[in-house]
């Protein structure tokens, strides 16, 4: 770990412009990602501005019948919030699903949304990674790359995002706040927030450098049966192999978003059209272009089965 | 003391404390977080400076140049240590690679510097800042491909034959012939490998975790090239090593080295993330099994070969070695090879050999059953043999394997179990029951112990046997009690010196027996000083209640100690009992599992293990150690793989993120049952182990258990859902 300087940020646009001003600064809300990082020296800030404070931490109701997530939420609070539980379910199972309780009451909503990969290479430093240091190459491909992208990927980088939150906020159409570093706030639909790797894989979210999230915005409820299912080696504490965030109406109709497969939470809206004609023609599109690797070929068949069992469940 | 007849009666035999379920002695320190684990010894070196280790990143080649100057340069640095600055060192006996490396690079994060500085922050920044230029090498890292140069290991032994396999396997009327894999495993156990080293002129004592105390003070010596009497090793509590701390390894040399380096004290805990290529792991196998049997389900034929890889010097995974024993059969056939691999250095890891031996034989136990279409507990019970089949006039000196498997099956409902696959469901769930035997060898090595009276009745036990969380301090103050007439609250047992008399150590599930055995030695001695002083004819004398009593004549121990105390020190040898009898432990795991039909996840509901290995010092630290090895069988099963870059050469997923153990969530009900057993062949305790017995069997049970669920049988572990995938019934 460098040495690094520490501050308390005042209010969202003091956050930001101290940010801004220093190319090494970085936000730090639960530290749960970004520490673990420090110690690694994979992430190397000289200047930590700690956004505690700033009092983002409610859910507060908005006026078009949605949820306004405060940026500092826990995850813990988020997945237990009533509402969240009745309106918004597969977020609520979505975050339950993730990481341990400990790590759920530091974790924040907008941590959560820019956790960095797990690729294992990008956390060995002795390796060549173009996410960690661009240039230098992807020992992901060709390598071991079972818990990697099938979709979305790159020749220059195959990294998943590995968000169970995530997935359940694009499901749900969400939408992220943000002040910059002048003070002007923006929304950007959480579909838009991650990018895809193309050539520049260590760029991995539409913000500008110093731009800050504020909160997450859900529209007003979806209704239908709300399901997360993820798939994993053992029961509990492990990233998603592939996971499934559902939305479904009584008539068939609705939404699913992936996890566990791409560089970003993983929908295609043209896909949902094929709900009523089931799991294998949603799969299909969803994941039309895929290119797994040997390792990884499995969650082709593995999405398809696990929103075969979804959409099953949806039904009753 | 020499053991060469069977025991026969005594004292050990009133029962009155060992035996006993009894709660760890250690427990309290551990649970309130005040048992001192070596890398937090500041009570002893306040002022230790702090090591961080370099590892090479890369897995063959030599070090084309080493740039030490921001390093040196940067805050709190005190000393960096190289191969081309520690001058010249010895390597241990025990160990393959080097733990120094430099200039020439054996292996993937092997050691090539350890820089020293005031906090443990300064010297993590300032080992990134040591640069390193390689000279690449290619290295052989695919044990699949490298299979076919295997050679016969040089210690020979390596091959065993009885009668004719290959006539008897042509003429079977049934056959198997199968090829199982299993992968490169870690240790992954909670403390890391940790040490701290303070030198004093040219003494040198260091605090460490490490399970064989002896072993390590002489390749710690060697090492460094001194006497080995110059050297003190303090090990009293040991966060878990299954196999991973027998050995000195890089952060016990390192430390030491650091420490003459830096001039005071130095502690060094190997990083996580170094831990897996650092240190040694259990090697991957190929193992093919072949078994041929009448129609009734009589085995006359049976062939067991395994395949694995280490560093030049190094040992193969003994793959193979309970196939010479667990059933019979006139026609035999063993077979090790061993490839030259540049991964890191392979070793023990619990129960070695039988581990990945029985996740093996044991599903080809189960394919064979299927072909004569026999119930798996009846085809094993019917292969039961009571003498070493290869030496028939070798009997086992206790085996009560088929008691095991019935008396599991009943408890465990295996009647309900269906033999037709993938038919039993459950909701979303596919159900499955499986079998499979358990065995470990019982091994005998020495073990000596030093125990004193004192004046107010307290005995004390030393002896540098190692609790690595089994239970060791426990049972020794359970024989110790016995043997001395005292209740537990009366003994004190200290461990883990290397200035105490020399144990049997932790290691091979020989723990128990040994070092109880050496104890039982000292205090036979003990009591001889003590009846002896007063007056009393030795083997008369009854030591009960805190006193000892021959006639009517009774006095307090505390009193017949005198000011002055009695001790006495003596050890446990053995004659050629186990060269007269086979000795083994054995036992039946039965495990239900459900497979999700439509992802595959495989989540196990319930286990239960019967063991029969002599007697059970203590039921309640026995269990414990049942239930954890079951739970590594879990992992073993479904879960746990070192994923081996073949290009570099290294093991990718190298923390506990990338290389999953079970969590609670993953571990169900458990059961364990102990058959009421003695092996007075043994030693005088009439003991055995069971911390390994407890894991040898159950990843194979578990996979019989996944294709009785889904009629898929995998041979590749770990039984992930992606090996069964293609062959799920259809969703929805
Ligand atoms: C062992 C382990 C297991 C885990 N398992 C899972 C799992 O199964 N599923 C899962 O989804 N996650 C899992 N996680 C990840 C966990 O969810 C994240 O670490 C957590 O959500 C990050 O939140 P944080 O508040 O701690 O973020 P931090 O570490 O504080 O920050 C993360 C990043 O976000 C930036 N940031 C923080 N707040 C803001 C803001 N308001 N505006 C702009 N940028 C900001 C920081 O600068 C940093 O770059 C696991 C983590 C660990 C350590
Ligand atoms: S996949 Fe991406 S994160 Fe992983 S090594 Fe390649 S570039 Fe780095």
């Amino acid at each position: 770990m460098r040495p690094f300087t520490y501050e308390r940020a005042t209010s969202p646009a003091a956050a930001a412009a101290a940010v801004e001003r220093n190319p090494g600064a970085r936000f730090i809300a639960g530290g749960t990602n970004l520490l673990d990082l420090m110690k690694l020296e994979i992430e190397t800030p000289v200047q930590l501005v700690d956004v505690n404070g700033l009092k983002l931490d409610s859910v507060e109701p908005t006026p078009d019948g949605g949820l306004r997530i405060g940026a500092l939420v826990r995850n813990t609070d988020l997945a237990a919030d009533p509402r969240v539980r009745r309106d918004y379910g597969v977020l609520s199972r979505a975050l339950l699903a993730g990481a341990s309780g400990q790590l759920r009451n530091k974790a924040t909503t907008a941590g959560n949304l820019l956790q960095r990969t797990r690729c294992p290479y990008f956390y060995d430093t002795g390796q060549p990674c173009n996410k960690r240091q661009p240039g230098s190459g992807c020992a992901a491909i060709g390598g071991f790359s079972r818990q990697l992208a099938v979709i979305g990927g790159s020749d220059a980088c195959i990294a998943t995002h590995p968000s169970d939150m995530a997935v359940a906020m694009r499901a749900l159409d969400a939408t992220v706040e943000t002040v910059r570093p002048d003070g002007a706030v923006r929304t950007i639909p959480v579909a838009d927030l991650h990018r895809l790797p193309g050539d520049t894989p260590q760029i991995e979210t539409a913000l500008e450098h110093g731009e800050l999230i504020t909160a997450v915005a859900l529209p007003k409820p979806a209704g239908g049966a709300q399901i997360y299912r993820k798939v994993r080696d053992r029961a509990s504490y492990a990233f998603a192999l592939v996971s499934v965030a559902a939305i479904v109406q009584p008539d068939g109709s609705g939404r699913v978003a992936l996890g566990g497969v791409a560089p970003k939470p993983w929908r295609v809206e043209a896909a949902e059209a094929e709900m009523p004609r089931g799991a294998k023609a949603v799969a299909a599109r969803l994941l039309a272009g895929a290119k797994p690797t040997d390792d990884n070929a499995f969650k082709l068949p593995l999405v398809e089965r696990t929103l075969g069992a979804v959409l099953a469940e949806a039904k009753g | 003391m020499k053991f060469d007849t069977p025991a026969t009666t005594n004292p050990i035999d009133r029962l009155a404390v060992v035996g006993k379920p009894t709660p760890r002695i250690d427990g309290p320190l551990k649970t309130t977080g005040t048992a001192p684990y070596a890398y937090e010894r500041q009570d002893a070196v306040p002022d230790a400076a702090y090591g961080y280790v370099v590892g090479s990143s890369i897995a063959k080649g030599r070090i084309a140049a080493m740039d030490l100057a921001d390093a040196r340069a940067a805050p709190g640095v005190l000393a960096i240590v190289t191969a081309g600055n520690a001058g010249k060192l010895g390597k241990g006996e025990k160990n393959t690679a080097t733990l120094l490396g430099g200039p020439e690079i054996e292996h993937y994060h092997q050691a090539i510097a350890l820089v020293v500085a005031e906090s443990f922050e300064q010297a993590r920044a300032a080992a990134t800042l040591v640069r390193v230029t390689y000279d690449r090498a290619g290295g052989a890292f695919d044990l699949a491909r490298a299979k076919d140069g295997a050679t016969k290991p040089e210690d020979g032994a390596s091959d065993s034959e009885v009668g004719d396999f290959a006539g008897a396997f042509a003429a079977a009327p049934v056959t198997l012939d199968e090829t199982y894999t299993t992968p490169d495993q870690t240790h992954a156990m909670m403390e890391p490998h940790a040490t701290i080293a303070a030198w004093d002129g040219d003494r040198l004592t260091v605090w460490l975790s490490n399970q064989m105390i002896a072993w390590t003070t002489g390749d710690l010596a060697r090492t460094l090239n001194m006497p080995k009497e110059k050297v003190r090793l303090i090990s009293p509590f040991v966060g878990g090593g299954f196999g991973g701390k027998l050995f000195l390894r890089a952060d016990t040399l390192l430390a030491a080295l650091g420490a003459r380096a830096a001039g005071r004290p130095v502690k060094v805990a190997l990083q996580r993330p170094l831990m897996t290529n650092n240190t040694t792991h259990r090697p991957a196998t190929i193992q093919r099994i072949r078994i041929g049997a009448e129609r009734d389900g009589a085995i006359t034929a049976i062939a067991h070969e395994s395949w694995s890889g280490n560093l030049p010097g190094g040992d193969p995974e003994t793959a193979v070695d309970q196939t010479k024993l667990l059933y019979a059969g006139a026609n035999r056939l063993t077979a090790l090879r061993l490839a030259r691999l540049d991964l890191p250095e392979g070793n023990a890891m619990r129960a070695p050999g039988e581990a990945p031996g029985m996740m093996a034989l044991e599903i080809a136990m189960d394919e064979m059953a299927e072909k004569l279409g026999l119930d798996p507990v009846e085809f094993r019970v019917r292969n039961d043999t009571q003498v070493d089949p290869g030496k028939p006039d070798r009997p086992f000196s206790r085996r009560q394997l088929v008691e095991c498997l019935r008396q599991g099956a009943d408890r465990f409902g295996w009647a309900r179990r269906n033999p037709r696959p993938g038919e039993s469901r459950d909701g979303r769930w596919l159900t499955g029951l499986g079998v499979a035997a358990a065995f470990r060898n019982n091994l005998l090595t020495r073990s000596a112990a030093r125990v004193r009276l004192d004046g107010r009745g307290v005995v004390t036990v030393e002896t540098d046997m190692t609790d690595i969380g089994t239970g060791s301090y426990t049972i020794i103050a359970q024989t110790a009690a016995e043997m001395m007439g005292v209740g537990l609250d009366r003994v004190t047992v200290r461990l883990g010196d290397s200035s105490f008399p020399a144990s049997a150590g932790s290691g091979g599930q020989w723990g128990a027996n040994n070092s109880t055995a050496g104890v039982y030695a000292a205090c036979v001695k003990l009591r001889e000083a003590v009846a002896g002083k007063l007056g009393f004819n030795s083997a008369d004398a009854v030591f009960a209640d805190g006193q000892v009593r021959a006639g009517n004549r009774g006095v307090p121990l505390a009193e017949a100690a005198g000011e002055d105390g009695l001790a006495a020190e003596d050890g446990i040898e053995y004659g050629d009992l186990d060269k007269r009898y086979q000795q083994s432990t054995f036992g039946a795991h039965f495990v239900e599992v459900g497979v999700d039909a439509a992802t595959a996840e495989i989540r196990v509901r319930r286990m239960l293990a019967v063991c029969a290995a002599g007697r059970i010092l203590n039921p309640l630290s026995a269990r414990s150690q049942v239930i954890g090895a079951m739970t590594m069988g879990v992992g073993a099963a479904l879960m746990e793989e070192l994923a081996v870059d073949r290009r570099a050469g290294f093991f990718v997923n190298h923390d506990l993120a990338g290389y999953e153990v079970p969590v609670h969530a993953d571990i169900p009900h458990q059961e364990v049952i102990f058959l009421d057993e003695t092996d007075p062949i043994s030693s005088p305790m009439k003991a055995k182990g069971v911390g390994e017995l407890g894991l040898c069997g159950v990843g194979a049970a578990i996979a019989n258990a996944v294709y009785n669920a889904t009629g898929v049988r995998v041979r590749d572990y770990p039984v992930t859902l992606d090996k069964l995938l293609d062959r799920m019934p259809e969703v929805g």
